[in-house]
């Protein structure tokens, strides 16, 4: 089974944010594990204000399907999305649906200057024309397995994959 | 043998029709709370509409007249991108001798996905989820003296907004109860979400005895029925009920029902005054009380909008 280092790939990704954060850029975290790393390299880059956290649930093209399940999760963009150069966070870029629904959320609160990637890793299988800006990590991962981030109490962060049935 | 389903629930016991509070698990009235204070804040965007319903149609069926409901209704399926057609059938094809699902049937023809249905009749919305087709979903906007579950998730939304917990509430409701729908929906939420004490206030006349079976306090006398609580909720009298022998003058009932600075008093000084409208000022509630700082009827407006929304999203996701 595939071994990940979720916190040696968060000190890459951290690095690499930084290489990509222009003077007044913004971190925007993708709910939930995109908020985490957010989160956190907002703290360790030393930015000022707060992150923002957006969610992918009310664009989302699978709603037809799939409903609200399990609730609408919050976006809190804490500043001015007009003009704005926004660095979007997530843990696993996949299919690349969940960044085209954020986009959209994202125009919603205005007009960016402009609209960077950066992820922990990039799984490949993209069904849409999405790629990151930087990633911690490529690997290729079959469609029945499925990869998430955990993080514990401690604030420590984790890979699972899980066979899907 | 199987308890029957909830009409409202399907297998995997996610709402698909929205007909009554009542029955409803914990779960599904909270995730519907949950989802509205999402919506809330579309409110605060820059473009005011999310594209959930975007490609389909709501019919608005008000076989009874409520401007303000459907208005609320109306701006909700819109803030969701869904296309929306007001009948207005009390005036069309019943008053030409069409059958009630004879309508529906019609109206599925035109591809409708969502019937908001306001009828005077207890019911009618249950015989339209019965018989229209799986795809098609149902909102009770109002069922005679039945349920009026949106108002009733709308008043739940706005006390747990400024309440915060239900389980240690105490909440009255005062006024004409026998002939509120608004009354029975609010009951039936405050039990599901755990509220241990809840107060039915008014005159004999206006007070269904037998609301002590759903673990309701019934109080004739308002002092009593107000002392102490955190939420009060106070209906709409109507003006036709005056003209039967249930109630002597509106005066009358101002004197020993209205809620006045001085009777409020008797409240926690924390109280919060709830009202559904079409508020009558110095029948049912002093103009003091209603344009006082403990008044959020305005809010329970704005929150109206939001929790429909999230009603109208959540069914439209769940297939029958």
């Amino acid at each position: 089974m595939l071994q990940l280092d979720a916190e040696g790939l968060y000190a890459e990704l951290r690095a690499g944010v930084r290489g990509l954060l222009q003077a007044d850029a913004v971190l925007v975290g993708i709910w939930s594990g995109g908020a985490w790393l957010a989160e956190r390299l907002h703290a360790d880059l030393q930015r000022p204000g707060r992150p923002g956290v957006i969610s992918s649930t009310l664009h989302r093209d699978d709603f037809g399907s799939r409903g609200l399940a399990g609730g609408a999760d919050p976006t809190h963009l804490p500043f001015e999305i007009q003009g704005r150069h926004i660095v979007l966070i997530d843990d696993v870029l996949y299919t690349g649906r969940t960044i085209r629904a954020v986009i959209n959320e994202l125009y919603d609160f205005g007009r960016p200057a402009s609209v960077k990637l950066a992820v922990l890793v990039d799984r490949g299988g993209r069904e849409l024309p999405i790629e990151a800006a930087f990633a911690a990590a490529r690997i290729v991962l079959p469609s029945t397995q499925k990869l998430s981030l955990a993080r514990d109490e401690a604030g420590r962060l984790s890979f699972t994959v899980e066979e899907l049935a | 043998m199987l308890a029957r389903r909830n009409p409202q629930l399907n297998a995997h016991g996610e709402l698909i029709h929205l007909l009554s509070i009542e029955g409803l698990p914990r779960a599904v009235v909270t995730q519907i709370l949950d989802t509205a204070s999402t919506f809330l804040s579309v409110n605060d965007r820059e473009v005011k509409k999310v594209p959930l319903l975007r490609g389909k149609s709501v019919f608005n069926l008000f076989f009874e007249n409520s401007t303000r409901t459907r208005t609320t209704f109306e701006i909700a399926a819109k803030r969701l991108s869904a296309d929306v057609i007001n009948l207005d059938i009390a005036k069309s094809s019943a008053s030409k001798g069409e059958s009630l699902l004879d309508t529906i049937a019609n109206l599925s023809a035109m591809h409708a996905d969502m019937f908001v249905v306001r009828h005077s009749e207890s019911g009618a919305p249950y015989l339209i989820a019965r018989h229209c087709a799986p795809h098609v979903h149902v909102v009770n906007a109002g069922d005679g003296r039945h349920a009026h579950p949106t108002q009733g998730l709308l008043d739940m939304y706005t006390i747990r907004h400024y309440k915060r917990d239900f389980t240690q509430l105490s909440v009255a409701v005062v006024g004409d109860i026998v002939h509120s729908r608004v009354a029975r929906s609010d009951i039936h939420g405050l039990s599901i979400l755990g509220v241990p004490d809840i107060r039915a206030v008014g005159p004999k006349t206006l007070v269904p005895g037998d609301l002590r079976e759903m673990g309701v306090r019934v109080c004739h006398d308002m002092a009593e029925g107000i002392r102490g609580a955190d939420v009060i909720i106070m209906l709409r009298l109507q003006n036709e009920r005056m003209s039967g022998a249930l109630l002597p003058s509106a005066g009358e009932f101002f004197k020993s029902y209205g809620l006045t600075p001085e009777k409020l008093a008797l409240a926690k000084p924390d109280a919060i005054v709830m009202h559904p409208g079409p508020i009558n000022r110095g029948v049912e509630i002093d103009s003091a009380v209603a344009d006082g700082r403990q008044s959020v009827i305005l809010p329970q407006v704005t929150f109206g909008i939001a929790v429909r929304m999230a009603v109208m999203s959540t069914i439209a996701g769940n297939q029958a």
